[in-house]
């Protein structure tokens, strides 16, 4: 375990020190991250407001309490890694990483982490702007506020093993651009990105329910924002266990298999 | 045991074939014309712990093939190998622990930092402990001069500077097998000589296994007393690189000089080359002393000189014989 760590340790350095390096584009990438959350909340408070107050129970405040609670989600689980691989798989960069005594995915974890680490610099001055233009409401009793740590650290391993199994579409086809945009849509109305769960038609909610991407980001804001029961929270703790189970045995599967067909290009 | 075994080791490759223009691409789109390539071909050699071995061929050979399989990044179609005991294509981290696989045109260190924080992960990967990792960094620091490198962004290095942090990086874990493919191409002088030089001191101390291929017969002959000299996929040779050159050039190369004009030079053997009172002629080694002697009686000469050709004149004849050719020593 210490040999991990240590492992994760250094990656998280060296990433860190390296993007370090290119301050104009981590610029870019924290103005990113502010825009997209305050469009949403324009937008949904507009909605609200022309609905005379709320939809469907919804007010301004819960939007806004959802929308920045989805901010502070979304920003835990990040994945990029799916648009590496096709990279490192056609070009065959990945021979250097598979040379060494250690699965790739532990630098994968050690750059994932990193990021998320780094770019709190940009996730903290993002949620006070939220709250301070949107008036967010929150009833999160102690306890689901509590909850919601587990919650979210869950969140952010089922994000990244999926995407790490999506990833490994790259070992069966050259061009995995459109497998990468297919799975971000399907997360983008079926996570509770675009719009609570709740506001979306029923076929969608069943859909969503039997995904999934619910559990990667709409029921951590749930629990944040206090709107599940104990028994709800301690269900939905389970689904996420129950999909990272589902994850892992895909990346284990989807790796042992790829692998064979790698067929190390280059050099 | 071997420190490398193979035995009928082959590797055939499925390409999908397309011609140009935007007819074949679309023809494509329905129907994928496929072909196998054997890129290495039922071949077989051992290696013994400490040996260096040349790994020759042209463009294309399988070398590089051969050397990826040894190394675990690719799964043989068929045929034994084996490395230490292990087989490559399970990665074991004990195996991979215990190699090392460097190509000159690949990178592993990050190229915004420090070679010296690369090889921090490195260390935490393969379980150095500290002091023997100081250790070794130190000493190879100082082997191939690199100590102020190393504190410098990756990026801001030449290459054969560069290329020097590469193979320090990759030899941090001391492997007691290593694969070179081209380690020193692109690199000047200096620098072929100096990676020449590590590695002989790398093998002669830590009694290391070394499979190197290259295109500079410079490095094959300061550093390999065995090669292996494969093409199509197949082994043409094995054994000393003096045999090779015996063997598949039968000539050697004689230069004279004269004070005066050197006239008709055609009864001594093949002139390649002649201005006046200089000539170069190729002769058959075994009739290398008997002209010698007539040339000698026959004219007044102030310098004479016998050479072996150019070793990159042999192994441009060994890799121009067709396929069928195998020969082993």
């Amino acid at each position: 375990m210490t040999f991990y760590l240590n492992v994760y340790r250094v990656k998280i350095y060296n990433s860190i020190a390296a993007w370090s390096q290119y301050r104009v584009g981590m610029l870019i990438y924290t103005l990113g991250e502010m825009v997209e959350p305050i469009i949403y909340l324009s937008v949904w408070s507009a909605v609200a407001a022309a609905r005379g107050g709320e939809v469907n129970g919804f007010t301004a405040g819960d939007f806004a309490a959802y929308f920045i609670s989805a901010t502070i989600v979304r920003h835990f689980t990040q994945i990029w890694h799916m648009y590496q691989y096709e990279g490192h798989i056609r070009e065959g960069r990945l021979s250097m990483r598979l040379l060494r005594p250690v699965h790739p995915i532990h630098e994968d974890i050690g750059a994932n982490v990193a990021y998320k680490m780094m770019m709190l610099l940009a996730l903290v001055p993002t949620i006070i702007l939220l709250a301070l233009l949107f008036h967010p409401t929150f009833n999160t009793p102690l306890w689901a506020a509590l909850a919601f740590i587990p919650a979210l650290i869950l969140a952010g391993v089922l994000a990244f093993l999926s995407g790490w199994a999506l990833a490994m579409a790259a070992f069966w086809t050259t061009r995995i651009g459109a497998i990468n945009q297919t799975y971000f849509t399907m997360m983008f109305f079926f996570s509770g990105q675009l719009a609570p769960l709740q506001l979306l038609p029923a076929v969608f909610q069943s859909a969503a329910n039997a995904l999934p991407f619910r559990w990667m980001l709409n029921f951590p804001v749930e629990v944040l924002r206090g709107q599940l029961t104990l028994n709800d929270v301690a269900g939905g703790l389970m689904a996420q266990g129950l999909w990272i189970v589902a994850a892992l045995l895909a990346v284990r599967l989807l790796w042992t298999q790829g692998i064979k067909r790698y067929t190390a290009v280059g050099g | 045991m071997s420190a490398i075994h193979i035995h009928k080791l082959t590797k055939i490759y499925t390409i999908h074939e397309r011609k140009a223009g935007v007819g074949a691409a679309v023809r494509g789109l329905l129907q994928r014309q496929k072909r196998d390539v054997r890129a290495v071909d039922a071949i077989s050699f051992d290696v013994e712990q400490g040996e260096i071995v040349g790994f020759l061929g042209p463009n294309g050979a399988g070398k590089t093939t051969t050397l990826k399989m040894l190394s675990g990044l690719l799964y043989p179609t068929s045929g034994e190998i084996s490395v230490l005991g292990f087989q490559p294509s399970r990665r074991q981290g004990d195996y991979l622990q215990q190699i090392a696989l460097v190509m000159g045109q690949r990178n592993q260190l990050i190229w915004d930092i420090p070679a010296v924080d690369s090889y921090e992960l490195f260390r935490a990967i393969y379980r150095l402990p500290a002091d023997s990792y100081q250790r070794a960094l130190d000493e190879m620091s100082d082997l191939l001069d690199i100590r102020d490198l190393i504190r410098k962004p990756v990026r801001n290095l030449s290459l054969g500077e560069r290329m020097k942090c590469e193979i320090v990086g990759a030899l941090l874990h001391q492997p007691k097998v290593l694969f070179l493919d081209e380690p020193t191409i692109g690199l000047d002088v200096t620098a072929q000589r100096r990676i020449r030089e590590f590695i002989q001191t790398y093998n002669r101390r830590h009694n290391a296994t070394v499979m190197l291929t290259s295109h500079y017969m410079a490095d094959v002959e300061a550093l390999a007393q065995r090669v292996v000299v494969i093409h199509h996929g197949k082994i043409l040779f094995d054994g000393q690189l003096s045999r090779l050159v015996e063997r598949f050039s039968p000539h050697k190369t004689l230069t004279v000089r004269s004070d005066a004009d050197l006239g008709d030079l055609s009864a001594y053997g093949q002139v390649i080359q002649q201005n006046g009172s200089e000539a170069t002629l190729r002769v058959l080694k075994n009739e290398i002393a008997a002209v010698t002697a007539r040339l000698l009686a026959n004219l007044s000469l102030t310098d004479l000189s016998v050479i072996d050709p150019p070793i990159e004149e042999v192994i441009e004849q060994v890799f121009n014989m067709p396929e069928s050719a195998a020969v082993e020593a």
